[in-house]
């Protein structure tokens, strides 16, 4: 496992920023860490960083506690809440500073420059950067250590479409790599699109963990059922209410809120009522529906 | 350790702090020595608070020293404002998490700070040397001032003692910026109480509670500067200062070391 939390808990004052949380991220996979703003994403990515002292509990990053951060830090990226650099200082100037520090190659600098897409501004100053490019070096500073865990949180704020497919092609190609990639964001649709596993978190506590593919599946999915001939689909909507399942028209086919294995009964139904389906699939809900349905979260 | 301190040093050289700090301190350097030499004998003096110095005493062999002495605890305000902003910016642009990521001993990062500024402050001292002696000795002239007992070996002594007391005194200004860097985690708070309190309130502590003078911090760090006066000796502002820097430090190690980086 690259990271194991186990009963992490965060108190301020009289309120729990993170309470017992347990989970797992396995090596070598992309985890998304999701839930509403104030959940404990942050509070959680900074205990794992040696940031943040956790009122109790444990965690393991890399095979190594929390309590002695040196000896895995040295092996992890990470971007935290945005990127923050010195404004009077180049880009370059600013990976150079944090490659000193780590005592990483300065030849690392212009590298992570080009594969992030700021070789050409390497040089003008940190004040001077769109969002987008000050979210690019958060990257590249993440990259440094060339990194077996990667934390990213909110990689693709700021991002236009085309830096937010390269962001994810990176993640990708990181992975591939045997990197292992934990990374919140909002964009939940893009999370679902790289991450075979998730965490979510609701009001400080961890309310799935796991693969996104089970979360998505153990949600109530529709049959999606299409009969050959548009002419049918009233006569096949009763056929449904007739077995006691809700159905909504949806252009030229049915959207049936029935489980998955109601389908070979549906289609014995509608053939033996001479009906042809031309299509019977499930529609499984998308991660942000399950994201708003599991949270409570309002659209 | 020395990762830590190149890394800080990166950060000093940048041109905005290095140049504009360097050109201060020339500039102070020049006008203090400027008032020296060419204010000499003046009834309206030409010394510190208004103490008249004359053409017979610069001829000795601390003359071409009196500049360089009475920019010190300007060095040590210049020290002061880089200590503090240079610690507390950290908290404000949320730098430190970066910092403690890459290194995570704080003790490390808190010492390689300190060691790379004593670095900066070493070499504020040596510019601020050379600038009052060159232009002693360009003014000299004009002051009707005899240099030949500035080269002498008594005067060479003087000069060594000079440069390391007022490298103490600039340090100590710097230390104390440093600790109310991370006391207050904001550069401007953090100045403007360092300045505020070596400037003002120890002046107006000193002239309405008498004898307190002796015993606070930015008074005897500008004494060791001076090398001690008659009324307060060089030991004991020695021994306070050390007194007064230990604790803070230790008070702000024990917070820098258990303080949750939440920014």
């Amino acid at each position: 496992m690259a990271i194991e939390v186990s009963g992490l808990t965060k108190i301020y004052g009289d309120r729990a920023a993170l309470s017992n949380a347990t989970f797992t991220v396995p090596a070598g996979t992309i985890c998304g860490f999701v839930g509403p703003n104030g959940s404990g994403k942050t509070t959680t990515i900074r205990m794992l960083l040696g940031l943040i002292t956790p009122t109790s509990g444990s965690a393991k990053v890399l095979g190594e506690s929390i309590s002695e951060p040196e000896k895995y830090l040295p092996r992890v990226g990470a971007m935290i809440e945005g990127p923050a650099f010195y404004p009077a200082l180049s880009g370059a100037e600013n990976l150079k500073v944090l490659a000193n520090l780590g005592g990483f190659p300065q030849s690392r600098v212009a590298e992570l420059l080009a594969k992030v897409g700021l070789g050409d501004r390497g040089n003008s100053k940190f004040k001077t950067y769109s969002l987008g490019m000050k979210q690019r070096l958060g990257i590249a500073a993440a990259l440094l250590p060339n990194p077996e865990l990667l934390i990213l949180d909110e990689p693709t704020n700021g991002l236009d479409p085309s830096g937010i497919h390269e962001v994810r092609e990176l993640i990708r190609d990181l992975a591939r790599s045997g990197t292992t990639v934990f990374v919140s964001s909002h964009l939940l649709s893009e999370l679902e699109m790289i991450c075979e596993s998730l965490v979510m978190l609701r009001e400080g506590k961890v309310i799935f963990s796991g693969l996104t593919q089970d979360l998505l599946t153990a949600q109530r999915p529709l049959i999606l059922a299409k009969p050959e001939y548009e002419i049918d689909l009233i006569k096949l909507k009763a056929l449904v209410e007739g077995a006691g399942y809700k159905v909504k028209v949806s252009g030229n086919q049915l959207e049936i809120d029935a489980p998955i294995d109601w389908a070979p009964n549906l289609n014995r139904l509608a053939f033996e009522s001479g009906i042809t389906l031309s299509s019977i699939s499930p529609l499984l809900p998308s991660l942000e529906e399950t994201f708003f349905e599991m949270t409570g979260d309002d659209k | 350790m020395i990762n830590v301190v190149i890394a800080e040093l990166r950060k000093l050289r940048r041109p905005t702090l290095l140049l504009s700090t360097l050109l201060t301190v020339t500039l102070l350097s020049g006008l203090f020595t400027s008032i020296v030499f060419l204010r000499v004998g003046s009834k309206g003096g030409n010394g510190r608070r208004g103490e008249t110095i004359t053409a017979a005493e610069l001829s000795h062999a601390t003359g071409f020293l009196y500049g360089f002495k009475l920019v010190g605890t300007l060095l040590g305000l210049v020290a002061l404002c880089v200590f503090a902003s240079q610690t507390a910016q950290e908290y404000t642009y949320g730098t430190l998490r970066n910092l403690l990521v890459r290194q995570p001993s704080r003790m490390k990062i808190l010492a390689g700070k300190f060691i790379s500024m004593k670095l900066f402050a070493i070499l504020m001292v040596l510019l601020a040397g050379v600038v009052t002696i060159s232009l002693s000795y360009a003014l000299a002239g004009h002051a009707k001032v005899n240099t030949s007992a500035w080269s002498s070996g008594t005067a060479m002594h003087l000069l060594a003692q000079s440069s390391l007391n007022i490298f103490l005194q600039t340090l100590s200004y710097g230390l104390f910026g440093m600790i109310l860097g991370i006391l207050f985690r904001s550069p401007i708070s953090a100045i403007a109480t360092g300045v505020i309190w070596s400037l003002i309130l120890e002046t107006i502590l000193g002239a309405v509670l008498s004898g307190t003078a002796k015993w606070l911090p930015a008074a005897n760090f500008s004494n060791i500067g001076e090398g001690g006066t008659l009324d307060v000796s060089y030991k004991h502002s020695l021994l306070i200062s050390v007194i007064y820097l230990t604790v803070g430090s230790a008070l702000v190690s024990f917070l820098f070391k258990r303080r949750d980086v939440a920014n």
